[in-house]
């Protein structure tokens, strides 16, 4: 019918009849979630600049819902961590991520965010999983754009199957005070 | 008409006698050392002299020699260009291990203020009358000054990396 | 509010009492950076501010302090290249090329002429895509997200022949003492030729859509000006300096890599403001694309890419398995039983930003014993302070980009 290469995003499971469409609520949430992330770039160094290929014309993370990059913590959805954070950044990047609300996802991109990469020194902080919870590690010194997008497609299946009630539950509780955020 | 080697040897020796010498022209760099007691003035010289002009300050840095003996243990090294001949100069000048200090050149040229808080921050060379000598890289808290030889590169609170594994040892990495 | 920013006993402090006016007005405090998104990287300024207007800055360096030079002193020369990568990111061949002729210089090897030749292409590349990067922005800064936008579909070209060259699209890692790790292949030289048709035309765009622009030239002229003495004496270098009207320029004062052999023009400027050293830089994107296209009108035939140097270049991998005295030579380089010479030197190349220099002190053994780097960056981002006294904040944010400080070549 249509040769349109536009793909719309399939609806979750559920029970289709005439006029209406059931389907549970945490499916319903979590599509609407995994498909508007509101990044919050962290960029530091080098992988900050291929976050900054990433959301030019030619890879155009705005096709995943990206489109609006929050450069307020308050308002974004998903941390990307870009870059080396040394032990001078941590608090800071400690209190972004303290300043985001529920529910807030993390990506380390790169080496350095992930583990500390090349830099084994005395200066740097060795992955940033040290002061923050992570849920993406996206591998590379920098990534590759293609890496990126991956990264934050990976993180949309984890958020379309994420439970609405994860966020107040014991488990996700013992990790923040693991980390010894409030 | 180009600035010879000889004519800058003879004009500082004329004006400083004893305190520049080990005069060499290393590579494409003529180089010297200098009593570091006396670095402001000869650096002074070198910048306003009319025929010497060297103007414009390329580099500042520190190199610590622990080896050295105990009143040669830190050097501070300038690199001078004089734009007007395209000359380039590399002075040297060495410092105690246990203490040292040296006249800052921050008034001389503005951009020494910070190469000078850099060399402080890794090697902890006191620039005598700098304005602001404090860290800049490393935080504040920081006792130690990482560039100096005995302080190791990696972080010793490691506990995810186990050299045993990794095939090890002192000696080799 | 303050008292969480600064000690009680700050200078600012003291100001803010001596100074309040007499509309019962005050002075504020703003904390910009280190995570600011206009910043475009990690800076972080504390400012003293009458309403809009900035009159005085505390710069706080150092959020990505890296230890370059201690890991340098840790390393072989030849596995320091990944650092000065991660130095100036926007423009990373330049500085391995750097160092690799820092090397050279230490060993008194002499490269081969088209080698050279594909060296000065290949920085000059780097060149566009860093001034690319910083033109571009300082346009979102001021507004224009398009031509961001436009342009950067090139950089992903430059990149293509990168990767073409070496594999590699940001951090490089390219060439090897002596010259390169394998010749360009005729791809290589087939996207080189696209871009130079291509990129013109749409850098020609670029410019009219700023230079002639009211609103850009507003934001930008007479915004952030210093003079040449004072660029001098804070140790500017490259396009900052040369929009200041001094036209020192490393490849013409100490020609490396053959740059006697091309001629080009050191475009500078007048006032030092933002507006010329954004046209500057434009500039020095032209006289770049006029270098590459000398060098290979004037590349010399054969397919040499690297010198002759057994003791420090690798052999192919087929020879280490089939030739004895290839073996050999793998063995030593690998092993770090070359000698090198006892020797410090200092090399100066042209980078994005200015004068990169490399000096290097060696005592015989397979790393460097003292590496330290000039890096332009941090030389001039000193003067900061004292460019954005008296401007709008606003201002404030375009002038750090005009200066293009790239945080890793600021805190190393």
């Amino acid at each position: 019918m249509s040769t349109s290469k536009v793909k719309m995003v399939a609806p979750p499971e559920g029970v289709v009849g005439e006029g209406f469409f059931a389907t549970k609520l945490n499916d319903v949430v979590g599509l609407a979630r995994a498909n508007s992330l509101w990044p919050l770039p962290f960029a530091t160094s080098c992988c900050g600049i291929e976050f900054m290929a990433t959301m030019a014309s030619h890879y155009d993370l705005a096709r995943f819902g990206s489109e609006r990059v929050s450069f307020s913590p308050r308002q974004a959805d998903m941390l990307l961590v870009m870059g080396t954070i040394s032990k001078k950044m941590a608090p800071i990047l400690r209190q972004v991520y303290e300043q985001m609300s529920e529910p807030r996802w993390v990506i380390a991109v790169g080496a350095c965010a992930s583990s500390g990469g090349i830099f084994d020194t005395y200066s740097v902080l060795q992955g940033i999983d040290k002061v923050i919870p992570v849920d993406i590690y996206v591998p590379g010194c920098p990534p590759r754009p293609e890496q990126i997008v991956d990264g934050v497609m990976k993180l949309q299946e984890l958020v379309k199957s994420e439970s609405v009630r994860r966020r107040s539950s014991p488990e996700y509780q013992e990790l923040l005070a693991s980390y010894n955020i409030k | 008409m180009a600035l010879e080697n000889t004519a800058i040897q003879e004009k500082l020796v004329e004006t400083f006698a004893g305190d520049v010498f080990n005069f060499q022209e290393e590579r494409d760099i003529f180089s010297f050392e200098i009593n570091a007691k006396n670095n402001t003035a000869i650096i002074l010289f070198l910048k306003n002299d009319p025929e010497l002009r060297f103007h414009f300050l390329t580099d500042l840095c520190g190199i610590h020699y622990p080896d050295n003996p105990i009143d040669r243990q830190f050097a501070v090294v300038y690199h001078l260009h004089n734009w007007y001949e395209n000359k380039r100069i590399r002075i040297k000048a060495f410092l105690n291990g246990e203490n040292p200090e040296i006249k800052t050149v921050s008034n001389i040229f503005l951009t020494a203020n910070w190469m000078e808080r850099e060399t402080y921050d890794f090697f902890g060379v006191n620039f005598i009358g700098h304005p602001q000598l404090k860290r800049i890289l490393n935080m504040d808290e920081m006792v130690s000054f990482p560039m100096r030889k005995e302080f190791p590169m990696e972080d010793g609170g490691r506990t995810d990396k186990d050299d045993r594994f990794f095939g090890r040892t002192i000696d080799n990495c | 509010m303050s008292e969480l920013l600064l000690p009680p006993e700050h200078r600012y402090a003291k100001i803010i009492k001596e100074r309040s006016n007499e509309d019962g007005s005050e002075l504020s405090i703003l904390n910009l950076g280190p995570t600011h998104p206009a910043t475009h990287g990690i800076f972080q300024n504390i400012l003293l501010m009458d309403g809009e207007r900035i009159l005085d800055a505390e710069p706080t360096i150092g959020y990505i302090h890296r230890a370059f030079e201690k890991i340098a002193e840790n390393r072989p020369f030849y596995q320091i290249t990944p650092l000065t990568d991660r130095m100036n990111y926007c423009s990373s061949p330049i500085n391995n090329m750097g160092w690799w002729m820092t090397l050279e210089k230490l060993l008194n090897i002499e490269v081969p002429k088209r080698a050279q030749y594909l060296r000065v292409i290949v920085m000059e590349l780097a060149r566009i895509t860093d001034h690319l990067i910083c033109n571009s922005i300082l346009g979102v800064d001021t507004g224009a997200y398009s031509g961001f936008l436009y342009v950067f579909q090139f950089r992903e070209k430059v990149y293509e022949i990168y990767e073409e060259i070496c594999g590699a699209r940001l951090t490089t890692n390219m060439g090897r003492i002596g010259g390169f790790e394998r010749d360009w292949s005729p791809k290589a030289f087939e996207l080189l030729n696209t871009f130079l048709e291509e990129f013109p035309v749409a850098w020609k765009e670029f410019e009219n859509l700023f230079e002639r622009n009211r609103i850009f030239i507003d934001r930008t002229v007479n915004v952030g000006a210093i003079s040449a003495e004072k660029a001098m004496a804070y140790g500017f270098t490259g396009p900052n300096l040369r929009a200041a009207g001094i036209d020192y320029d490393v490849r013409v004062a100490q020609p490396y890599s053959s740059y006697e052999d091309f001629d080009f023009k050191i475009p500078v400027g007048k006032s030092g403001d933002t507006y010329d050293r954004f046209c500057v830089r434009n500039a020095e994107v032209w006289e770049s694309l006029s270098i590459i296209r000398q060098a290979l009108d004037k590349m010399p035939e054969g397919n040499e890419y690297h010198a002759e140097v057994p003791d420090y270049y690798l052999p192919p991998k087929e020879d280490v398995y089939h030739n004895m005295e290839s073996l050999i030579y793998h063995f030593k380089i690998v092993m770090g039983e070359v000698p090198v010479p006892v020797a410090e030197i200092y090399h100066p190349v042209e980078g994005g930003n200015g004068e990169i220099g490399f000096y290097l002190v060696t005592d015989g053994s397979r790393t460097p014993y003292r590496l330290h780097f000039r890096r332009p960056c941090f030389i001039y981002y000193q003067a900061y302070p004292e460019m954005i006294k008296g401007a709008l904040l606003s201002d404030a944010i375009v002038i750090l980009s005009s200066l293009n400080v790239i945080a890793g070549e600021l805190d190393a």
